[in-house]
């Protein structure tokens, strides 16, 4: 047994501090509420430190309290994209002595996604928070196709290149419309046949592991991922595979 | 006031490389038009209307003369050919220009002459519309002056035009001057305008005559109650520039986000058809006294924001050299800029001052407007709190005119209420406590703020002489701006793109061009 609570200067005193708008003006009633709700969410003690009106009719709170809840952290078991930690130079070096070619990848933003600022950070040679990017790599050969790509083009053009690995960004989440396009890129592969042939990697900071699993595809990657963690994991995969 | 060093000469040679660059393409410009265009004469006379499945009237015409290989003599000539030949109305005669059984192919019957005298009653009638918005946007900001600069613009985008209403009300409650729907992602690709009020969209909200009513609407009524005029802006973008340029003309919009090459780079939209329907874009806004918002910022979302600061300089000339070919004024074009500075990087502030400035001084009678930090948000909400608080200390310190507020919660969602009206809090507080501070502030003549502006006109200088050398066509194959490359026949919309023939006739944007 592994029971945690929130930490906030000792250990288990539960602090946490929650923020949200409530359909009420600010007034003595509307601090009761917030009070109310907070206690909902498990907090004891709670104390509403801030009471604004932010629009007509609202009001946005700051709460502190304690909260009751606890977890038990001993029994997660979370899918997390596992990789050999490799540095660049034995990245480069495994793709020359394993597989003697280049990797090929053609990553987009597929749909109506206009956000390439996830794909780019990865791809681009300039790479994300001076990690470089796929693109500077000697071993990778990168086709980013940008934004606004739709299933059947990424896929042709996938086929064209003859890919090893197809990646797919989406930032836009409305309605789960991130989770149909996905689904729907991995059923238009596994239709054509061509779902083995290559390594599906679905990214964007609202994409987990195992919700890129859940999709079909063979990997997820959220928020923070560097352009290595996807590099290490192409490697591996493709280093293993031969 | 504080400023940088400017080389008044360094200036004016940028204005004549850029006066130059878009020579070339305004020459291009003059001798073709598009689906977009046409369409938007259409919609100009008082086609409006959608069929049953929802295609646009003005859709079905333009296509049906286009198919035809007519559409070069201009759709206003197969308009008047038809209010001659017994249309009732304008909206008759589009009618039956999309519907009709036999197409009209132009020969025999009245002639250009006869053609432009019937519609110049209609024409008339169409730039009375824009100018009726204009006087009333004039009488109401008399009525209730606009807050001071820096203006405050924030965004909604519920996706239900009926939400983005109450939202827009609750940002000017707390303080907001400007208020921008963002549309729905894909809405730029589309190649025609959706009809009627709309409550469903990814990433935002479609542009639509009617949902500009809507928020026009409930702006007006919170102008009324704040007694401070809130402006209200969509985008003028994508494959339908100049419809949504009408539209925002006649339906009283302030401004209107339009960018002479923002599409081609960021949208892959072909860069004649942008070419040809900015230019007419901004003809109507340059009548109508809107303020565009150009694009420059996203340069710098995929570009280096240190390395490549001078492609924003260089394209800023470009998009005034363009504006002014459109008759816009100076203070209608809110040249676009951004915070995108990598935020750990040693002096990162001075040097986002250093283009602040550098871009108030070059740009003096430009509603200049900044953008926020987005490209380094991370999710973690209270630094980002502190990342905008920094920016609009820039805005303030250097008087921009206009200043998208940051979100904390970008990269995260679309700003929830409470997040707008924390941003518009933190800005109130930093505008008020450093209001006159450029007043007090000098900069060091060699200090870093004084070298990096110096630095950067040299390097735009230099990228301006090259693209002149190049032409605006291979510099932009050659990804000279936002790193991204774009061919002349290539992307999206080329198809709609006509040579015009000797005997075109449109006589609306001939009398925009008259009157400018």
């Amino acid at each position: 047994m592994t029971l945690l609570r929130a930490y906030g200067d000792r250990d288990g005193d539960g602090m946490v501090q929650l923020s949200f708008t409530l359909e009420l003006a600010p007034n003595a009633k509307a601090r009761e509420a917030a009070k109310r709700f907070a206690e909902a969410h498990g907090l004891s003690e709670p104390i509403v430190a801030t009471m604004e009106e932010c629009a007509e009719g609202f009001s946005f709170f700051v709460v502190y309290g304690r909260s009751r809840h606890e977890v038990e952290t001993s029994n997660i078991d979370v899918a997390e994209v596992h990789a050999e930690a490799l540095t660049r130079e034995e990245m480069e070096q495994r793709i020359v002595a394993r597989l003697g070619r280049r990797i090929v990848l053609v990553g987009a933003c597929t749909g109506s996604d206009a956000h390439t600022v996830g794909i780019d950070a990865i791809l681009n040679y300039k790479g994300y928070a001076g990690d470089k990017g796929l693109e500077s790599y000697k071993g990778f050969e990168v086709y980013n196709l940008g934004a606004q790509i739709e299933n059947e083009q990424l896929v042709a053009r996938a086929r064209a290149l003859r890919a090893d690995a197809i990646l797919v960004s989406q930032v836009i989440t409305q309605r789960n419309c991130h989770k149909e396009n996905g689904r729907a890129l991995v059923e238009q592969l596994e239709r054509a046949g061509w779902r083995r042939d290559v390594i599906l990697l679905f990214g964007g900071p609202r994409i987990d592991h195992a919700m890129a699993l859940e999709l079909g595809f063979d990997a997820g990657f959220g928020v923070g991922t560097t352009p290595s963690d996807v590099a290490r994991f192409l490697v591996e995969r493709m280093c293993a595979a031969r | 006031m504080a400023s940088v060093p400017m080389d008044p000469a360094k200036v004016a040679r940028c204005r004549a490389l850029a006066a130059e660059i878009t020579a070339d393409v305004q020459g291009y410009i003059d001798l073709h038009t598009t689906v977009g265009v046409e369409r938007t004469i259409l919609r100009a006379y008082g086609a409006e209307g959608v069929d049953d499945h929802g295609v646009p009237l003005v859709n079905t015409a333009v296509d049906r003369y286009r198919e035809a290989g007519l559409l070069g003599r201009g759709i206003a000539y197969f308009l008047g050919r038809s209010l001659l030949g017994g249309a009732k109305s304008v909206k008759d005669a589009a009618e039956r220009l999309a519907f009709a059984s036999a197409i009209d192919d132009g020969s025999g019957g009245p002639g250009p002459g006869e053609v432009r005298e019937v519609l110049r009653a209609p024409t008339e009638a169409a730039l009375a519309r824009i100018d009726r918005a204009r006087d009333e946007r004039e009488a109401l900001k008399g009525r209730f002056p606009p807050g001071p600069t820096p203006l405050k613009y924030v965004i909604v985008a519920t996706g239900n035009i009926h939400d983005d209403a109450v939202q827009a009300k609750a940002a000017a409650h707390a303080g907001a001057d400007i208020v921008a729907v963002i549309r729905a992602t894909a809405q730029s690709l589309l190649d025609y305008v959706p009809e009627g009020a709309t409550t469903e969209g990814y990433g935002g909200t479609f542009a639509t005559q009617e949902n500009f009513r809507i928020i026009r609407r409930a702006l007006d009524e919170t102008s009324e109650k704040h007694a401070r005029y809130v402006m209200q802006t969509n985008y003028s973008s994508g494959l339908c520039m100049a419809e949504i340029a009408w539209m925002g003309a006649v339906e009283r919009l302030d401004m209107l986000l339009n960018d002479a090459m923002y599409g081609i780079l960021f949208r892959d939209i072909n860069m004649c058809r942008t070419f040809v329907d900015q230019y007419v874009s901004r003809r109507l806004i340059a009548r109508s006294g809107m303020v565009i918002n150009t694009g420059e910022d996203n340069y710098l979302t995929t570009a280096d924001a240190i390395e490549k600061a001078h492609t924003v300089l260089a394209s800023q000339f470009i998009n005034e050299a363009f504006a002014l070919r459109a008759g816009l004024k100076e203070e209608q074009m809110g040249l676009g800029h951004a915070y995108e500075i990598d935020p750990w990087v040693e002096d990162s502030f001075l040097l986002e001052i250093a283009q602040a400035q550098l871009v108030r001084q070059i740009f003096d009678r430009h509603p200049i407007k900044r953008m926020p930090p987005t490209k380094h948000k991370t999710g973690d909400i209270f630094f980002a709190h502190v990342h905008d608080a920094m920016f609009d200390l820039v805005g303030v310190a250097t008087n921009q005119s206009i200043e998208l507020l940051g979100m904390f919660s970008e990269a995260i969602q679309n700003p929830l209420l409470m997040d707008r009206y924390l941003a518009l809090k933190a800005t109130r507080y930093v505008f008020g406590a450093c209001r006159h501070l450029g007043d007090e502030i000098d900069f060091k003549p060699d200090g870093i703020v004084a070298r990096r502006a110096v630095h950067v006109l040299d390097e735009a200088l230099g990228l301006l002489e090259q693209v002149k050398r190049d032409s605006i066509w291979d510099a932009i194959s050659h990804g000279a701006f936002a790193d991204v490359k774009r061919e002349r026949t290539g992307g999206k919309g080329y198809a709609g793109v006509l040579e015009r023939s000797p005997d075109y006739v449109n006589p609306l944007l001939a009398s925009l061009e008259a009157l400018s």
